[in-house]
């Protein structure tokens, strides 16, 4: 037994990694549904990791700072919202406008609170089960996100799939003008979807400044917006993709790590490259089926929606 | 005007719906400018018009999609604001739309759910969609997705998404278009049925005997006015299509043309191709000749191997192997692309005019350019001369009376019948020796579906091969020497004209999805 006993810090450092992917990419993975491209998910993480880290260390409580990170990108996507939904401004320029405030602004409120250290999350603790050796820790010592993080994509899952709210913003990613021709609220639905994916960005950044380095470090997100990005295209747009996806990037990134630890006699920049261009191949390999992409692919995606009165 | 006695007496005291002084205007236009008129309940009311008479717009009023600028609408004698489809739909008005309102990358089941509000009918939904398509003559498959279907089979989605909600008042925009006349006269009995339960009906067609045949009272619309009402069964579809118009109406004319030492110019041999797409139709040893100066019409229902067929025509899809099985001019051509058969002298119009026909968002000079700077050399070391270009497009734009701002409009600001002229036009004036048409007059007025007809006749008068694909059996009738018959990706005989009758082909067109023809066609084939 003893002999893969390092299999658990390997596994738990893989899943901190991608639970932040999780969150970033299956908000994303809903807004981009609805037909709404926001190339923002950088700037909400980090809008939502300096209010999460705010709050938990003005109140000490870890609970208010997830609710901040969330309501902190929800927020941010409101903006967004507004500025491409209501003032129809270009969704790709808009997006990349909110990442760039999202980086400064972050910066001035986390000035206050660099070098500020947090409790992290608590982990769950079920006497008997925690204490199974392997198993134990992996499916019943994580915090409460993580498995909000598994929640929340089957939840996505099934939502689009089987509810009747999920075919309806499916509808209004895939053609706007029928989706409004036949009586649906496409602009309030992109709202919501839009705001569901700030939150979601937000959670996705609490949980970097809150458990994978409880505290707050400028730009501490380091590119993960963008990964969460390439995620959902990597998906195509299916959640189950989504999470074996993010999996797939958080444990290249890890083991690419660990090799580099290990002393492995390959340039660290090559190494540091892996994770990217295992995506890259991925992407490829996928967009080979036009069909499914057909399928899957919201046909209205960044495309503005402007209602005849 | 004079049917006025007639209608009234069955327009009890209060009408369904009673429109007054409707009022619209877009930029540039004014859409509807003071109509108004009654429906009574039960009633089949027809709405007619050229493109752009102001019809569309005051459907979507109506139905909630637009708002008007000044008018009211009385339901049942109680003035109605229609807050927005869904709306409308609570009200009981259902409407089945000319471009359909359908989402691609969903199932037939998920497009129909959409409409649906009350959770309780979803539930039973996949059976209430499967019972009401087959009883009214419609058969759909619940699970398909839209994507991969034919204009018609779509057009049945809509008309069986708003008989799902039991509707008081069905509008029907161009409901006929893509069926055959089985399915036109089973859907005629429908609209009946539905009519003798108290539902009404308001019918836009462009298709003036059917109107004709169905409708009671029609109201005319000319350049968002209305500027007449009639009982369509004491009047002739010519005289109807006149008030429409405001004109006298050429229907198309043509001598017979004497085929006997014609070259062959356009000749497909034992063309089978699987389609690449799950749910396409596979062509199955299609053969047919077309000669000079002959227009040989292809009939069939939607989605039985037209668009394959066209796609193999036109070098959409290639065949590697076989490049005699399609020839143009002699020349086997069946494994190049379209350049190739372009500057051999073949044309092609495609089914779909925005986005397949033309680029919608790009100008009708580049529009123009697209298919015809070879053989209209409008490249010069490889940069686009734009005076020829936009001369060019002006000549197709006034030759063929293409209602437009200029060159310079975008395509997709067009109405479908302009656009089409424009489209006809511009692979007209490159003189081809070969014109392969599909849907040619798709959703075209009376006034532009006869102009398009004579260019094809015309076309063919000087020499050209001109195969016409059509779901509309008039206007094969209409135009074609010879007529051959696709069902399920196989091609019948070629006959001429003068030799069937409607009825035999119309039976060879829906004999496979008509269960008791079926066995009798088939011996009839072996």
């Amino acid at each position: 037994m003893n002999g893969i006993e390092w299999i658990v810090p390997v596994v738990l450092t893989v899943i901190t990694a991608s639970t932040p992917l999780v969150f970033a990419a299956i908000g994303e993975l809903v807004t981009e549904k609805s037909g709404v491209l926001n190339l923002g998910v950088e700037g909400m993480m980090l809008v939502g990791a300096v209010s999460a880290f705010a709050v938990a260390s003005s109140t000490g409580s870890g609970s208010l700072g997830i609710i901040a990170g969330a309501a902190a990108g929800a927020l941010m996507a409101a903006i967004f919202g507004w500025l491409t939904l209501t003032l129809l401004a270009n969704q790709v320029a808009t997006g990349l406008a909110l990442t760039i405030f999202g980086v400064g602004f972050s910066a001035l409120i986390g000035s206050a609170f660099v070098g500020f250290a947090i409790e992290p999350l608590p982990k769950l603790n079920l006497p008997g089960l925690s204490e199974i050796p392997i198993v134990g820790p992996l499916l019943f010592g994580q915090d409460f996100l993580v498995y909000l993080s598994f929640a929340s994509v089957f939840a996505v899952g099934w939502f689009l799939k089987n509810s009747h709210g999920g075919m309806v913003l499916r509808a209004v990613g895939e053609s706007h003008d029928s989706a409004h021709a036949i009586g649906y609220n496409v602009i309030g639905i992109r709202y919501l979807a839009t705001m569901f994916g700030g939150a979601m960005s937000g959670l996705g950044g609490a949980y970097l400044s809150l458990v994978y380095t409880p505290m707050w470090a400028e730009n501490m997100t380091s590119g993960r917006g963008w990964i969460a990005l390439a995620l959902v295209v990597f998906a195509t747009w299916r959640p189950g993709r989504l999470i074996l996806g993010a999996y797939m990037f958080g444990g290249i990134t890890i083991l690419q790590l660990n090799a580099q630890g290990l002393g492995l006699d390959v340039p660290s920049q090559l190494m540091s490259m892996l994770p990217y261009l295992a995506t890259i191949v991925v992407l490829v390999l996928i967009s080979r089926d036009q069909t499914k992409i057909r399928l899957n692919a919201p046909a209205c995606l960044s495309q503005p929606f402007r209602p005849a009165h | 005007m004079q049917s006025e006695e007639n209608t009234q007496s069955k327009r009890v005291e209060k009408p369904l719906l009673s429109l007054k002084g409707i009022t619209k205007a877009f930029p540039g236009t004014l859409a509807n400018d003071d109509v108004g008129f009654d429906i009574g309940h039960g009633e089949i009311h027809a709405l007619l018009g050229e493109n752009g008479a102001g019809k569309s717009t005051l459907v979507k009023i109506i139905y909630g999609v637009l708002k008007a600028d000044a008018g009211e609408v009385l339901w049942d004698g109680e003035a109605m604001t229609v807050a927005g489809p869904a709306a409308a739909r609570q009200r009981g008005i259902g409407m089945v739309f000319q471009h359909f309102s359908l989402f691609e990358a969903m199932t037939v089941q998920e497009n129909i759910g959409l409409a649906v509000t009350d959770e309780k009918d979803r539930k039973v939904l996949r059976q209430r969609i499967i019972d009401v398509s087959t009883g009214y003559g419609l058969p759909l498959d619940p699970d398909r997705h839209v994507h991969t279907m034919s204009v018609g089979e779509r057009q049945r989605i809509e008309i069986v998404r708003c008989l799902l909600a039991n509707p008081k008042l069905l509008i029907l925009d161009e409901p006929t278009s893509v069926l055959t006349p089985q399915e036109v006269a089973r859907l005629f009995e429908t609209l009946n049925k539905l009519s003798s339960e108290g539902c009404a009906i308001l019918y836009i067609s462009h298709k003036l005997h059917e109107v004709q045949e169905l409708c009671e009272h029609a109201t005319i619309l000319r350049g968002g006015r209305v500027v007449g009402e009639c009982n369509p069964k004491v009047e002739t579809p010519r005289s109807m299509a006149e008030l429409m118009i405001g004109d006298k109406l050429t229907p198309p004319e043509r001598n017979k043309p004497d085929l006997t030492d014609a070259p062959t110019r356009l000749e497909v041999s034992n063309l089978s191709l699987a389609s690449d797409n799950p749910f396409g139709v596979d062509l199955d040893k299609v053969s047919f000749a077309v000669k000079g100066g002959e227009i040989l019409g292809v009939a069939g229902i939607a989605g039985s191997g037209q668009v394959e067929l066209m796609a193999a025509l036109a070098g959409e899809t290639i065949i590697a192997d076989f490049d005699d099985c399609v020839r143009i001019d002699g020349q086997g051509v069946a494994s190049h692309g379209p350049g190739k058969r372009r500057r051999l002298g073949a044309v092609f119009v495609p089914e779909e005019r925005n986005g397949h026909g033309a680029v919608p968002g790009m100008s009708l000079a580049d529009n123009a350019f697209l298919t015809a700077f070879r053989r209209m050399n409008l490249v010069k070391n490889g940069l686009i001369q734009s005076d020829p270009t936009e001369a060019f497009a002006t000549d197709i734009i006034q030759s063929f009376d293409v209602r437009t701002t200029g060159h310079a409009a975008e395509a997709g600001s067009l109405s479908g019948g302009n656009l089409q002229k424009f489209i006809v036009g511009r692979e007209v004036r490159q003189e081809p020796g070969v014109m392969a048409i599909n849907q040619p007059t798709w959703g075209v007025d009376a006034g532009a579906a006869a102009a398009i007809h004579q260019q094809l006749i015309d076309l063919s008068a000087r020499g050209a091969a001109v195969l016409v694909i059509s779901q509309d059996l008039d206007e094969i009738f209409a135009v074609c020497d010879h007529i051959c018959v696709m069902a399920e990706g196989h091609l019948s005989d070629v006959r001429p004209i003068g030799d069937v009758t409607v009825e035999e082909i119309g039976i060879l067109m829906g004999g496979l999805h008509d269960q008791t023809v079926t066995p009798e066609i088939q011996q009839a084939e072996a």
